[in-house]
């Protein structure tokens, strides 16, 4: 394990997730695209703290990065039930209020 | 790393292969049910990983903040699907072949990044006891971060019930909560005086 294979596991995983994010239709699809690019960025960030500087203050950086997952996930679940109540779907090609 | 080095490394490897690999499952996967439980593990792997390498608190947090997550998202498919989303196969994809795309020019441009930018060593020690570290830090020298991150996390409770909300007051009574509410409960609770 070096930082440079930490690295790139985590940008295997952040490119999974813009795939995910950039192509699927449904809400909560995209959500998990979004969580799975954020779980790269956490593991990015703790091989940085690990292998570069592993002094207090980086975990710091990655509590507000999981605190930032969760409010994405909490309003996306929010936003999603919002979308169904009104519309009744779930999928982002149809959502198209704030484009008119 | 010590003696362990190689388990570290075989487990490593192992975390992220599972971290990956379960990651492109949710995508590959015909129903939403299996593509749950593929992020979960996904999660739980990258969870694995940030353990290994020692950061015990953020590790055990994302792999119970996900398991948690997991289960919401099953509820809501329970919610709103309206149908075994086990027993559904689906495929709601739109620009399948330019996401892609771009997903592998963002692994090459990072992937080259990661490889090719002369990192240099490591500065410092981690402190024998890192959790303790953390919980030190954010209740000293960066309790900003703390006072910070607690407000964010109520007002997105307060976000998600008021989304979430079938009919709250502002739907029943206005912006300015100045309009007649047109359906007054039984008695006089919620009609404005």
């Amino acid at each position: 394990m070096s930082l440079e294979t930490v690295l790139l596991v985590a940008s295997a995983l952040l490119a999974v997730g813009v795939y995910g994010a950039l192509s699927q239709q449904v809400v909560v699809m995209v959500m998990m695209g979004l969580e799975l690019m954020i779980a790269g960025v956490l593991l990015a960030l703790g091989g940085f703290w690990w292998f570069l500087s592993p002094d207090p203050s980086g975990q710091v950086l990655l509590l507000v990065v999981l605190a930032a997952m969760t409010v994405e996930m909490a309003t996306g679940f929010a936003i999603a039930t919002l979308l169904h109540r009104r519309a009744g779907h779930d999928m982002t090609d149809m959502a198209t209020e704030l484009r008119e | 790393m010590g003696d362990a080095g190689w388990l570290v490394d075989v487990a490593f490897w192992a975390c992220s292969l599972i971290a990956v690999a379960t990651g492109v499952l949710v995508f590959v996967v015909d129903s939403m049910a299996r593509a749950t439980y593929a992020l979960a593990t996904s999660f739980i792997a990258t969870g694995g990983a940030l353990l290994l390498m020692q950061q015990s608190y953020l590790g055990v947090v994302v792999v119970l903040m996900m398991v948690m997550e997991m289960a919401v998202m099953a509820v809501y498919m329970v919610m709103f699907m309206g149908m075994n989303p086990a027993l559904m196969p689906m495929s709601m994809v739109h620009s399948h072949r330019a996401a892609i795309g771009v997903a592998v020019a963002t692994f090459v441009v990072l992937g080259s990044g990661a490889v090719l930018v002369p990192w240099p060593e490591r500065r410092g020690a981690p402190a024998p006891d890192v959790t303790e570290a953390l919980g030190t830090a954010i209740m000293e020298s960066h309790m900003l971060v703390m006072m910070v991150v607690g407000p964010v996390m109520v007002a997105t409770i307060v976000v998600g019930v008021l989304l979430s909300s079938a009919r709250t007051r502002y739907d029943r009574m206005g912006d300015d909560l100045d309009q007649p509410p047109t359906d007054p409960p039984t008695g006089r609770t919620g009609v404005r005086g």
